[in-house]
């Protein structure tokens, strides 16, 4: 059992638990993932370790409650306990000093993005992060992103905060300024990856991704989580979950990603049956 | 008497177990099993003991069920057989004990992995003594992987008085016993009965541990006091086939189709939280134990139209007789000498069709087996809208990849000889890992060897200490 040391509530139905796995939080690396099981009849949910302490053996997972199982983990409280929290999964980023580097989060994908954007901080690079979601109260960790950055940008869909449109806005200008940009990591959901591969394609700008496909087991054993990367297969729990944006077929990662859609509404119907009710 | 025919196992009509996920055959009773046992002739040379890899004295055990002792049967087997509940029912015999039997050339073999069965269901409880509270244990061995190769060297580790823990990356042990192989053929409740005998051991068993991820092995050397290590991480990368198509929705691997529905319970969704996509009619490509148990999970689920596709004929079809005969009888229908050429999609991606291409055998091939050879011009499609992937599994890489030390071959799979030993100190193999894909018992028969190398290693290596 895995205590949930703190809960907080980030923005509306997004939540920070601070969670007690030592032997995961002495191992991980950013741009590492776990997967966690709420109760025995629970879905494997695979969410990005936000943050790590060392000392007291806890990691951070902020997650977004979008279905079923993401909202009946939502639903727990400090002191209570998750069933299973298993990882650290998938490789890490590959730090190093490239020299300016773009961090881009996209909504819920701020979370995995802020350690990555520490770490290349640390590392002594340039780095400049655009943090974007619909609207103001969405928006997450800007306090946490802005301290890590040298300079942040913050875009909303509809203007509440910062500049309105999208993360890809801020990205066009410093291209368009002749700003020398040695690599862009871009996190969040699949339309604003793909939207940010085409703006950096034509300038060669290397690009990473994380990919977030379906899993079951996350240890490279289902194969469910496999996606093109210029044209071979590979499983996102174990080559990735980064990739060079450039070479990933996106369109076929969204058609996986909805896989289960029809299934979900069916959960949602479920009434009583259904745990998260 | 010589002539006289096996008795038949009690099993579920064909029309009621294709709806339900109970255990097809029931078992025999105490009579059956003591008519049964008296058709053996308690033969002084026992040839079927040398089908056995484990070596289980078959006679032995038959002799005690003819006297009414079941449970000194199942003390016999568990001599040598951990999991006989499971071997019971999953041991592909007709190629082992009892194609050797000396009744099967004459007749009908002794039915000897039912009789293995009915005394293990007799006696689903541990025969070695635990150690004694307090007592010192003779080191401490890590367990890679909880499958049953992990298991039986677990067991026969704690057995001899070791401190034995278990990793298991999953959240639940047994390895396929669990997660792939269905509860209709190999009841959950029984891996878990055989598993909690191994607790009473005193083996520690740790789920969501991933060797290579979570720990690597030189830090249980280093930093957990571990002085050997079993891994036993089976085979359970899937294959595909590199055909067009093969990412659209609704094509699984059989690992991915068969954990959804066995370890995380989809035949219960929506009370489980795991969905799986079963639909109407359904393409199970390859012939082995996988491949059947994907099809008659199909249809347990609900397809309507399940179908092998198979590239050569009948005559080679891996699977276990058993399971070929039960999922015939339930209506699974089999293409054979075909193969998938292609998988046809809808607009939203989806599965709509896979085009097949018809086969012939050609000259034997390096297995031994004869070559299939495509008929050209013979394409047709065959109308369904999910497909799985059943054609074998390669090794789990995760622990080679972050063990330096440990000789693997060009398949991955880790390079052991026949004890166990790999070519790093204290680190020992075996199963579908070292194998590549076989049979539980195989894999049990290599834990068991690695527990006996395991004690040797140690024991020399305290005695030079002292
Ligand atoms: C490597 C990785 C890291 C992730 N990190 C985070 C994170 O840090 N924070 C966060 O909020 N989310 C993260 N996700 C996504 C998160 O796992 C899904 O949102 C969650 O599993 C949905 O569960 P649900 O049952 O509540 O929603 P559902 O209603 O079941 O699904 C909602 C949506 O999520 C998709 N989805 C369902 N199951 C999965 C799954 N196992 N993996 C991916 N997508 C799925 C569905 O296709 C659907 O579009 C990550 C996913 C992956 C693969
Ligand atoms: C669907 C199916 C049906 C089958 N039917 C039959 C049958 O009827 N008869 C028969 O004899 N054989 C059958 N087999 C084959 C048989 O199950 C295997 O040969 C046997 O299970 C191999 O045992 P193992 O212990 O080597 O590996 P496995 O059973 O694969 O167990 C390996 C375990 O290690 C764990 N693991 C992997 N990597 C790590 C890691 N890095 N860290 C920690 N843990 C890890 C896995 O999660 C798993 O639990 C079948 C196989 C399948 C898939
Ligand atoms: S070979 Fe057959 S008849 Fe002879 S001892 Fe073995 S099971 Fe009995
Ligand atoms: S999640 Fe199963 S192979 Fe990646």
């Amino acid at each position: 059992m895995y205590v949930i040391e703190k809960t907080e509530e980030l923005s509306q139905g997004v939540k920070s638990f601070i969670v007690k796995a030592p032997r995961i939080a002495k191992k991980c690396q950013p741009g590492q993932f776990i997967i966690l099981r709420t109760d025995e009849d629970g879905e494997r949910i695979p969410l990005t370790i936000a943050d790590f302490n060392r000392e007291t053996g806890t990691i951070t997972l902020i997650f977004q409650e979008v279905g079923c199982s993401t909202r009946q983990l939502g639903r727990l409280q400090a002191g209570q306990a998750i069933l299973d929290v298993a990882g650290p999964l998938g490789n890490a980023s590959h730090i190093d000093k490239f020299g300016t580097v773009v961090c881009i989060g996209g909504g819920i994908g701020v979370a995995p993005v802020y350690p990555i954007a520490r770490a290349y901080r640390e590392a002594g690079n340039k780095v400049v992060s655009i943090i974007g979601a619909r609207n103001e109260s969405l928006l997450i960790l800007e306090k946490e992103m802005a301290a890590v950055s040298d300079i942040l940008h913050v875009t909303t869909d509809d203007g509440s905060k910062g500049h309105k449109g999208m993360v890809i806005d801020p990205l066009k200008s410093m291209i368009a300024a002749g700003e020398k940009i040695d690599l862009v990591i871009a996190i969040g959901p699949v339309v604003m990856m793909r939207g940010v591969a085409e703006v950096t394609r034509p300038y060669g700008i290397k690009t990473i991704v994380s990919l977030n496909p379906i899993m079951v087991d996350g240890t490279g054993m289902c194969g469910g989580c496999r996606v093109s990367v210029g044209n071979t297969n590979k499983f996102a729990c174990v080559d990735g979950p980064e990739f060079d944006a450039h070479q990933v077929d996106f369109t076929g990662l969204m058609a996986r990603q909805r896989m289960y859609l029809e299934h979900e509404k069916e959960e949602r119907k479920c009434g009583g049956e259904c745990s998260c009710h | 008497m010589l002539m006289s025919l096996r008795h038949k196992m009690p099993e579920q009509t064909p029309d009621e177990r294709r709806k339900n996920f109970k255990e097809v055959t029931l078992g025999y009773t105490a009579d059956i099993a003591k008519a049964e046992a008296d058709r053996c002739l308690q033969c002084k040379t026992a040839p079927c003991r040398q089908g056995c890899p484990v070596e289980v004295n078959i006679p032995a055990f038959i002799k005690h069920l003819r006297e009414d002792r079941p449970d000194q049967a199942v003390a016999e087997i568990k001599q040598k057989n951990n999991l006989p509940a499971v071997c019971g029912r999953v041991c592909p015999q007709e190629h082992q004990c009892e194609k050797l039997c000396v009744l099967a050339k004459k007749g009908q073999p002794v039915a000897i992995g039912r009789l293995e069965r009915f005394a293990a269901d007799y006696g689903l409880s541990c025969d070695c003594e635990p150690r004694e509270v307090g007592a010192e244990p003779l080191g401490k061995v890590a367990i890679i992987g909880a499958g049953p190769a992990g298991l039986t060297a677990a067991g026969d580790l704690a057995c001899l008085g070791y401190d034995v823990t278990v990793f298991e990356a999953l959240h639940e042990p047994g390895g396929v016993l669990m997660y792939g192989i269905p509860e209709f053929r190999l009841p959950k409740s029984i891996v878990r009965k055989e598993i909690d005998g191994l607790k009473q051991l005193g083996v520690t068993i740790e789920v969501n541990a991933i060797a290579g991820k979570t720990f690597t092995i030189d830090e249980l050397f280093e930093e957990e006091g571990f002085e050997a290590v079993f891994i036993g991480t089976g085979a359970g990368l899937p294959h595909f086939m590199d055909i067009p198509g093969e990412n659209l929705n609704g094509v699984y691997s059989a690992n991915e189709f068969l954990t959804r529905v066995n370890l995380m319970k989809a035949y219960q969704f929506p009370q489980s939280g795991t969905p799986v996509h079963i639909g109407k009619n359904v393409a199970v490509v390859g012939a082995g134990n996988v491949a059947m148990d994907s099809a008659r999970t199909a249809l347990r689920l609900g397809a309507e139209n399940v179908y092998i596709v198979y590239r050569r004929s009948e005559a080679e079809i891996p699977a276990r007789a058993e399971e070929l005969e039960h999922a015939k009888e339930e209506g699974v229908q089999f293409h054979l000498l075909t193969a998938p050429v292609r998988i046809m999609g809808s607009e939203k991606g989806w599965v709509s069709g896979l085009e097949c291409i018809r086969m012939e055998l050609g000259e034997p091939d390096k297995s031994g087996r004869r070559r299939p050879i495509p008929v050209e011009g013979s394409e047709y499609t065959l109308d369904v809208d999910a497909v799985v992937m059943a054609i074998g599994q390669g090794p789990n890489p995760l622990v080679q990849h972050t063990t330096p030390g440990l000789e693997v071959n060009k398949n991955g799979n880790i390079i052991a000889n026949e004890a166990g030993f790999t070519s790093k100190e204290g680190v020992f193999a075996g199963g579908d890992i070292v194998t590549g894909a076989a049979t539980v018992i195989l894999a049990m028969g290599a834990g068991k060897k690695a527990a006996v190398a395991i004690h040797q290693f140690l024991q020399e290596k305290h005695a030079v200490k002292e």
